[in-house]
């Protein structure tokens, strides 16, 4: 493209920016000169710079807004909303054109009539007064050549233009009897004054030179002759020295610039070694003054990356503004912070998701005037934009003080969407539900306004926020207002990283993923155990899966490369039994990265791996090193997503949510003790008895408690291992069974039974727990038996299915909390079932269409979209499964929906948490349809 | 747009060359290949190779070059030859492709040759389909052969892999 016309798209652009904003400040006080000023001297530069290029049509929207603006300078026009609107949009009209110019280099088709026809029209307002008052003006000035261009007809080439007035084109003579007529302010005291009346003053001058141009030029004038050719009137303005201070350099020399200067450092740091060996060289000093040199040149490399955030929020107020005259709401928006500074890019890949954020709160956040009267608010809605850094991030938060999200119209969707089920719903806290808004698909507006019926969602904002590695929450107070909290990192560029080495390589892992790090070997308090083949650490009363390095990254087989220094000594050191894990956490996944070395924390300077190494996602770019050597950056969801065996969903599930059980239903909890000083609960369904045994009984075997429990050795279990057993005395133990075998769980005190209802209202991080209830007025942590049942036998549910026929029988489960199929997949897999369980009967029949064949169907009933009643008719209604029996559970007892459960087709009914019926139940009507199946 | 600029280079440029003829020579197990000398960026002796895990077996690592990363690939893996021997001198020449620097690894790197026309031929047909993926044909020398790269040629084949 033309340097100039990129040159002039780059500035132009830049010009209406601000002239957005000023107009939105000039708006809210029409007797602000300075402003006007401002923006009349920016919009005027565009219509000249528009004219020299020859791009008649910007021009001419340029020259009607300037020309309404002209008018309110000269206070012939009043400022009015209507006004403002109108060039607003001629600002919005020239940045269309802009775009297209830019894409095609040439201006598009078309003409801007209608608003260069409306821009007049408010112009002329009051123009046949002025115009009338101008000619006399001019006359008694002396301008008898203006007055000529009148009397010669209205079509009347222009001098300067040498061509028609366009539509909209006031001819400039016109334009100077419309100056000399207005009273304007005293040249002197402007020049004494402020700056920008000085900038004012310059205004005349650059209307002069029009004025000369169009005119025969009076000889003191004569000067200025021949400046319309300038490319910048504005050039002669104050404005320059500033102008002059700054550079525009390309973003591609900024980068070079930064590569340059990573390279020297590596050589410093080559040379500082080389000078480190030698006692007494003369290299010394300068060495020492290169490197302080080296170091704030970097520095100030890092700096010309950054810039004030209030960059990404310059179009706000505009935006603010057009939302509140479009919405009808008072709206204030206040900024802090706008001088905090981010890297470049990040700032870049703020800037849509910030807009979107706003634009939220404006048009739901944010109520009607009347609305907030009523709720004794203040009429003027407020939106808070408050930017600061903390510890290497920055924070920004967009807060406003309207009704707060609609928890209930989330709920409504969450349900319709499918994203949670109504009885989930019941069990999460407002912030959780609020949460939901970041889902995908997800617009709580109902009706789609042209303020966010962008497409653009909540969940765009998020996943783009996400990608720079940020995060976005959102704390809702109903009636008070919403509060959204955008933390980014500050650059992307450089980040802070620890390395790591795994089978002799180098490897980093950014900070920001890592929560800590355990050393593990045999005998320390952490070591590492396996699970059969899953490794795992006992970290803080939980269990960590491992992942190791060297595994994820397939590294055993690999070629030894070709080069490499620090292959060598790696291996060796490799034969260490010292392993170290590396604690990440991954959404609200957390797991352990294995690997063989620690270094140091590193700053890195991040960059893209080559495109042909982008499909390997466990690494998220490659950095050089202090010492100049290469290493890749460990991408820690890259890692979570290879290492299959993790399933980051079925966590995340838990995490954020919340397991919930039926409303308002009581279950029996066994409340005990064990451990910490936090109560613990069990459903008493699942537990076979409570015993207390002889502390003097407990042997050890193969490095675990055991007991000798009715004719069979049971493994004890302890809540955790940092919690020892009794030694003397009687150990009280809840004991879980199968038909073959159990298991004890060893505890300190069993409390009570309290009739209760399941709410997790925390969910868990811990392994074994299914996360914390308040459970008669304390928080209680519910335990995950299944947990306990693989801890004491690895392979309890595998081989307990093998021992009891050649083919287990297979059940399919249909439940939609999560609670429920987590604790009754395993206590079915428990008795010998195959369980496959799923969330709703459309992913039921789903199976079903897939050909998949089960021995018995456990259904809930009250689930989500289809019922369990409408499920069951379903099934009985189509050939594929009409043979198979089906099971209800439900949490109600109702007579009325046994009956009807028996009518639709249900085998039987049995109430969730009774255990024993549910497999009673199953072995009966196993044994009724027999081998039917 | 840069984008669109560095395609039409990596087409027009082989044809262009030709007639300049000047080849940079390097050694592939005793075979000889040539590159246009004006794709050549640099040549360097690759220290501090590092290892790319799960990488294709062709790429053998990334190098720091003056501050820039740049993806090593193995031409001797890449055209099917045996491994190079442990310790084996190793030289680096330095392309760029769309942008990005990538060095091929070969045994040796020879002199410019000023090539005329007329010594050029297409491939024989009977040429190693590894090579014929990445030939542009052949130049006689007078005591032996030397395969012209296509350089585009070599990084696409990781594309491709890529895609697959």
């Amino acid at each position: 493209m033309d340097d100039l016309l990129n040159e002039f798209l780059t500035e132009t652009s830049e010009s209406l920016d601000v002239v957005d904003v000023e107009l939105v400040r000039f708006e809210k006080d029409p007797t602000d000169k300075a402003v006007l000023n401002n923006i009349f001297r920016l919009v005027h530069t565009v219509k000249g710079t528009c004219g020299f290029l020859g791009l008649p049509r910007l021009e001419s929207v340029a020259h009607a807004s300037e020309n309404v603006l002209g008018k309110f300078r000269d206070g012939e026009l009043e400022v009015s909303t209507e006004a403002v609107s109108l060039i607003l949009k001629s600002i919005d009209a020239i940045k269309t054109i802009l775009a297209d110019l830019e894409a095609n280099e040439c201006e598009p088709e078309g003409d801007d009539k209608e608003l260069i026809d409306r821009l007049n029209d408010i112009a002329a307002g009051k123009s046949s007064v002025a115009a009338a008052a101008s000619i006399a003006a001019a006359e008694k000035t002396g301008h008898a050549a203006s007055a000529d261009t009148f009397a010669n007809g209205e079509r009347k080439i222009q001098p300067v233009l040498g061509r028609d007035l366009l539509p909209g084109e006031v001819s400039l003579a016109d334009l100077e009897a419309a100056f000399n007529a207005a009273p304007g302010p005293d040249q002197d005291a402007a020049a004494d004054t402020l700056p920008q009346l000085a900038d004012f003053e310059d205004e005349e001058n650059i209307q002069d030179v029009l004025v000369q141009a169009s005119s025969p030029a009076p000889g003191a004038r004569a000067k200025a002759k021949g400046r319309t050719e300038d490319k910048e009137p504005s050039a002669k303005n104050p404005d320059t020295s500033v102008a002059s201070q700054s550079v525009r350099v390309t973003v591609e020399l900024l980068e070079d610039m930064m590569t340059m200067v990573s390279e020297l450092v590596l050589t410093r740091n080559q040379l500082m070694q080389i000078v480190r060996e030698q006692d007494d060289s003369k290299f010394k000093v300068p060495l020492q003054r290169l490197n302080l040199v080296t170091t704030e040149l970097q520095e100030g490399v890092m700096k010309t990356r950054m810039q004030p955030i209030g960059n990404a929020w310059q179009k706000l107020p505009r935006i603010v503004r057009d939302l509140s005259h479009e919405l009808g709401k008072k709206i204030e928006l206040q900024m802090i912070g706008a001088d905090t500074e981010l890297d470049r890019q990040v700032l870049e890949l703020i800037k849509d998701p910030l807009t979107h954020m706003i634009r939220n709160s404006a048009d739901h956040g944010l109520e009607q005037p009347k609305k907030r009267k009523d709720a004794g608010k203040n009429e003027i809605g407020a939106i808070k934009l408050n930017a600061y850094h903390e510890g290497g991030h920055v924070i920004i938060q967009i807060s406003d003080d309207g009704a707060g999200l609609n928890i209930d119209r989330i709920k409504q969707k969450a349900v319709s969407s499918g994203l949670a089920t109504e009885a989930e719903l019941e069990e999460m806290t407002d912030q959780q539900i609020g949460n939901f808004i970041f889902k995908a698909g997800f617009s709580t507006a109902e009706q789609v306004t042209s303020v966010s019926g962008r497409g653009v969602g909540m969940d765009v904002v998020r996943t783009n926020i996400e990608r720079i590695g940020g995060t976005v929450d959102v704390r809702t107070t109903a009636g008070a207002g919403s509060v959204f909290t955008v933390k980014i990192p500050l650059t992307l560029a450089i980040v802070s990283a620890l390395i790591v080495e795994a089978d002799g390589e180098r490897f980093a892992i950014p900070q920001i993923s890592v929560i800590e790090l355990v050393r593990a070997s045999n005998n320390s308090e952490h070591r590492i155990e396996r699970i059969k083949s899953s490794p795992v650490l006992r970290l803080r009363e939980q269990l960590l899966p491992l992942v190791y390095l060297r595994d994820v990254l397939r590294m055993d087989k690999k070629a030894p490369p070709v080069s490499s220094d620090t292959a060598a000594e790696g291996v060796a050191d490799m034969r260490g039994k010292d392993d170290f894990v590396v604690v990440t956490q991954v959404g609200g996944f957390r797991f352990g990265i294995v690997v063989d070395r620690v270094f140091d924390t590193e700053e890195i300077v991040v960059k893209p791996v080559a495109p042909i190494l982008r499909h390997i996602t466990v690494f998220s770019g490659n950095t050089i090193l202090g010492d100049g050597s290469v290493i890749m950056i460990l991408d820690p969801n890259g890692i979570a997503n290879i290492y299959g065996n993790i399933k980051v969903e079925q966590d995340e599930a838990k995490v954020e949510a919340v397991i919930a059980d039926d409303k308002d239903k009581n279950v029996s909890l066994l409340i005990f003790n064990a451990g910490d000083s936090t109560p613990k609960a069990v459903p008493l369904s699942l537990v076979a008895r409570l015993e207390e045994i002889d502390c003097a009984s407990i042997e050890s075997s193969n490095g675990r408690d055991v007991v000798q429990y009715r004719g069979q050795l049971m493994p004890l279990v302890r809540i955790s291992d940092n919690y020892p057993l009794r030694t003397e005395g009687r150990q009280p133990v809840l004991v879980f069974a199968d038909e073959t075998r159990t298991m004890g769980i060893a505890v300190d005190q069993i409390v009570d039974i309290v009739e209760g209802t399941l709410k997790i209202e925390l969910a868990a991080q811990t392994a074994g727990l299914m996360g914390t209830s308040v459970i008669a007025g304390a928080a209680t942590e519910v335990i995950d038996v299944s947990h306990y049942l693989v801890a004491a036998f690895p392979n309890w549910f595998e081989e307990s299915g093998k021992s009891r026929a050649k083919a287990p029988r297979r059940i399919l489960l249909i439940d939609d909390s999560p609670f429920f199929r987590n604790m009754l997949a395993p206590v079915l897999g428990q008795a010998g079932y195959n369980v496959t369980a799923v969330e709703n009967a459309e992913q039921a029949l789903g199976l079903r269409e897939d050909g998949a064949q089960f021995d018995v169907i456990v259904s809930d009933i009250e689930m989500p979209g289809m019922s369990g009643f409408e499920l069951a008719s379903l099934i009985k209604a189509d050939k594929r499964w009409e043979e198979t029996p089906i099971v209800a559970i439900s949490a109600r007892g109702a007579p009325d929906d046994f009956e009807r459960g028996r009518q639709v087709g249900f085998s039987d009914y049995v109430l969730k948490m009774d255990r024993g019926a549910l497999l009673r139940s199953l072995t009966q009507t196993l044994a009724v349809y027999g081998e039917a199946v | 747009m840069s984008a669109n600029k560095g395609v039409m280079d990596e087409t027009d440029r082989p044809a262009a060359s030709m007639k300049k003829a000047d080849y940079v020579t390097m050694l592939v197990s005793g075979q000889l290949f040539g590159i246009p000398v004006l794709e050549v960026h640099d040549v360097f002796v690759p220290t501090r190779l590092a290892h790319v895990p799960m990488a294709p077996p062709e790429i053998a690592g990334v190098l720091n070059l003056r501050g820039r990363i740049v993806t090593a690939i193995d031409l001797r893996q890449r055209l099917g030859y045996e491994p190079r021997e442990a310790g084996a001198q190793v030289m680096a020449v330095v392309i760029e492709y769309h942008g990005e620097p990538y060095s091929l690894l070969v045994d040796s790197v020879g002199e410019v040759l000023s090539l005329a026309e007329a010594a050029f031929e297409r491939n024989p047909s009977n040429l190693d389909p590894k090579l014929r993926e990445v030939s542009e044909g052949i130049f006689r020398l007078a005591d032996s052969l030397m395969v012209v790269i296509q350089l585009d040629r070599i990084i696409q084949f990781l594309n491709g892999a890529v895609a697959a």
